[in-house]
């Protein structure tokens, strides 16, 4: 018993005050990547070296239009060395969690040289190519309103690598310590506002995750975790999958990374019950660098 | 063909590269070569994977590897099995590791394991139409209707006898299976699996990406074994390509999987602490794992190590600083480790929680083919960092500690003494550290060459072998994750236990759903 309590003595206080103060975060970590679509010239290197087709062309007559998904994106950082025009940089940002899948996207188009480089950029937009239900602003307020300060949260593993679940458990540590901000891990589906839903939806676990939202309460919020619950990520298309966690169950907030880091899964949480502002949004993030 | 053309008993062939040598063995005779090569090799049938080269071979084969505690090297016996008559002997009866597996072989490929005793399917479920997704002819795309619920438990006989049915999603925050108890009171009479809930087609999209997509794709079989992953895929290519990889990297590689080993280590010792309701110990240990992910973060760019190994080495090399921030934290990390172990070492409570507790006794560890932390804490002493060495382990020798009580304690000593063990070698590699380049590129590979690679991950072996195909893509990459094997082994240590010792038992294992199902 001494020992226990000299050790706690001597351990002292260490957990983090984010959200209040910034993620301690290393300058070396890898987070999303950043490109300055004005200064690239050839995307192709870039689109074949990223494993799960963040970066993908359509090349049609003249004209190239290149998709950048945050969604699909798992922070690895290949398309970066893979680019020649130095237009892609690594950087720190993992605080990309959304409302809308399609924040999480850009379009970029470009005339098309005949040697299957790029020219000048014509225009940069938010994509709007993945639509998928959520809840509305309205309906997040008054989720907000009926918790209060107190949200309990049931995850769901719906094919995930365990990636996603070891960060998720992170946050039960004494250093990211969910229980401090009224939040906690509920045994039961019976038992949560929250579904906390890592992916990609395999075949197999389809149902159980449906029967899962079934058996949660309303009202209830579904937050979809880590590039494979937001897209399948590096998976793909498979026979054995079904989809993201969106196109199982109505998403409310998409949470990036590979896995997301704990700081991101709470700001993801926070976000859903309407605590914290979303800050990300694709166009903000490439063209006027970080907004917040 | 005559039985009299092999003679088992001999040493097994060396190896031309790799770590392993082939036999083509016909397919009626491998029941048979199976039980001589344990009887005379003590040989251990670790995996069984089948590939389809009806397109160019019109059949399919059939590989079994084994490994033996007295040869160097992994024998990979190969049996044709001709398209036109797709049957092969099963030999799971004699050898239990190859009961999933085999299976595994009649779901993907559509070939029928004669005399197998528990044919039903398995990887995919009752509810899948009659596909075999693994066929070179199949779609690795396609959308399949559900084709009905028709999975049976064994049922549970007996007056006073009745069943808990748990999962597929559990209580915790962890992976998806489901489990059915049957128990009479207090004690577990035999538990039921039902796995591959997690099954993603991963070996089948390996066959679709270009090479250096995979790596990715191998870091993300099991999260918490990313890095382990990486380097035995990584190192199929290398020796396909024949590629000697830099000295520095191999040392940045050894000690990123001795980091990895830790890190999934303190976290178990802590779970199991927790399992036994000593919760401030976990905090300690969640802590210290918090520690290291904070130190992977800063060595690689991830806090799971991932991003990291490449074909011919590693992407970041490490500055001075990096290493002495490395050496630094496992400084702080060995005493707070050391801290941590007096605390639960004092605990006679927790000790006599832990104590025979989930006995799984070593000659049903070894007829089960149980590796890596699991058999060693069941007499079983392998460790393929010293008996098949890789990387930066072929210069140093590896303790490897073993008990042979098998009990939930023991699960968690082997893991004290293994990270004591990782902890020293990692000094060493680091005193030791020389300059020099940390990645050379890969050539394009050549096609049709095939390779295993294998890897102590923290749990135990990995194994990965491949064939290389056109276009630097793969024709087949087939993944052994040690959970594969380990499985059957936690049915076996809970029986006779009661329910609420199960999960304490379940984490002394802590086996991977998304490694076993891919
Ligand atoms: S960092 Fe993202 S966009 Fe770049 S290669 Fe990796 S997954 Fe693709």
């Amino acid at each position: 018993m001494f020992k226990i309590l000299s050790k706690s003595a001597s351990t002292g206080v260490v957990t983090t005050r984010y959200p209040e103060t910034a993620a301690r975060v290393s300058p070396l970590f890898r987070g999303a990547p950043k490109i300055k679509f004005a200064r690239w010239s050839d995307a192709r290197p870039a689109a074949e070296a990223c494993p799960t087709e963040a970066i993908s062309l359509c090349d049609a007559g003249s004209e190239r239009e290149v998709t950048l998904d945050y969604g699909l994106c798992t922070f690895c950082g290949y398309c970066a060395e893979a680019d020649l025009s130095g237009a892609i940089t690594m950087t720190n940002e993992f605080a990309l969690a959304v409302r809308a899948r399609q924040d999480l996207t850009l379009i970029a188009r470009y005339g098309l040289n005949g040697d299957g480089t790029h020219q000048e950029l014509q225009s940069v937009e938010q994509g709007s190519v993945v639509h998928e239900p959520g809840q509305t602003e309205a309906a997040i307020q008054r989720v907000a309103k009926v918790l209060g300060r107190s949200l309990a949260i049931r995850e769901v593993d719906a094919g995930s690598c365990n990636g996603c679940e070891l960060e998720i458990g992170a946050l039960n540590n004494p250093i990211y310590d969910l229980e401090r901000l009224g939040i906690h891990f509920a045994a039961s589906p019976r038992h949560a506002d929250m579904l906390l839903v890592t992916g990609p939806v395999t075949r197999n676990m389809e149902l159980a995750l449906l029967k899962t939202y079934n058996a949660t309460p309303d009202p209830k919020v579904v937050v979809a975790v880590g590039a494979c619950g937001i897209s399948g990520g590096i998976y793909g298309k498979s026979y054995a999958i079904t989809g993201s966690v969106g196109e199982v169950v109505p998403v409310d907030v998409f949470v990036p990374g590979c896995p997301p880091r704990p700081e991101a899964l709470l700001q993801g949480i926070l976000i859903a019950v309407g605590r914290l502002e979303q800050r990300f949004l694709g166009l903000r993030f490439n063209n006027e660098g970080f907004a917040s | 063909m005559s039985e009299s053309r092999y003679d088992w008993a001999a040493p097994w062939p060396s190896t031309s590269h790799g770590v392993e040598a082939y036999l083509d063995v016909p397919r009626e005779l491998i029941p048979g070569a199976l039980a001589a090569l344990r009887e005379h090799h003590s040989a251990r049938l670790t995996s069984v994977f089948c590939e389809d080269r009806v397109m160019t071979e019109q059949c399919f084969y059939n590989y079994y590897v084994l490994e033996s505690p007295a040869q160097r090297a992994y024998l990979v016996l190969r049996a044709g099995i001709p398209a036109s008559d797709p049957v092969f002997p099963s030999v799971s009866a004699a050898f239990p590791s190859a009961n999933w597996q085999e299976r595994e072989i009649q779901d993907w490929f559509g070939l029928t394991a004669q005399g197998h005793p528990n044919p039903r399917r398995v990887a995919l479920h009752d509810n899948w139409p009659d596909v075999h997704p693994l066929r070179k002819e199949f779609s690795a795309v396609a959308e399949l209707p559900f084709a009905g619920e028709q999975h049976v438990y064994r049922p549970t006989l007996g007056e006073g006898v009745f069943q808990i049915p748990v999962g597929p999603v559990h209580a915790g925050i962890i992976e998806p299976g489901h489990f059915s108890f049957s128990v009479a009171g207090e004690p577990i009479l035999y538990l039921q699996l039902r796995m591959f809930y997690v099954h993603k087609g991963i070996e089948k999209r390996f066959e679709q990406l270009p090479v250096g997509r995979c790596v990715a794709l191998a870091e993300s079989i099991s999260g918490d074994s990313s890095f382990s992953h990486g380097v035995a895929f990584c190192q199929a290519l290398e020796t396909v390509a024949g590629l000697e990889i830099p000295a520095r990297a191999e040392a940045i590689r050894t000690i990123l999987l001795e980091l990895e080993r830790i890190y999934n280590h303190i976290a178990d010792i802590g779970a199991i602490a927790t399992d036994v309701g000593f919760v401030i110990a976990n905090a300690h240990a969640s802590r210290l794992r918090e520690m290291l992910f904070v130190l992977n973060e800063g060595l690689t760019g991830s806090r799971l190590l991932r991003g990291m190994v490449c074909p011919g080495g590693v992407r970041r090399d490490w500055n001075r600083e990096q290493v002495v921030e490395l050496s630094e934290t496992l400084r702080q990390f060995e005493t707070e480790f050391r801290d941590l172990m007096d605390i639960i070492e004092s605990s006679d409570s927790t000790r006599d929680r832990l104590e025979h507790t989930g006995v799984l006794p070593t000659e049903q560890a070894r007829e089960l083919g149980v590796v890596g932390v699991a058999g060693r804490a069941s007499g079983i002493d392998r460790d393929v960092r010293r008996d098949h060495p890789y990387a930066a382990y072929r210069h140093w020798t590896v303790d490897v500690p073993v008990y042979t009580e098998g009990d939930v304690l023991r699960r968690m000593m082997v893991r004290v003494k293994e990270i004591g063990g990782a902890l020293f070698l990692i000094r060493a590699l680091l005193a030791s550290l020389t300059d020099g380049a940390h990645r050379v590129p890969l050539p394009p590979l050549e096609q049709g060459r095939v390779a295993l690679s294998a890897v102590e991950g923290w749990r135990g072996e990995i194994l990965h072998w491949i064939r290389t195909g056109p276009n630097n893509r793969l024709e087949r990459c087939r993944i052994k994750d040690p959970s594969l094997n380990n499985w059957p082994a936690l049915v076996e240590a809970v029986k006779g236990n009661i329910v609420p010792d199960f999960p304490v038992i379940n984490k002394s294992f802590n086996l991977s759903y998304s490694g076993t199902d891919r």
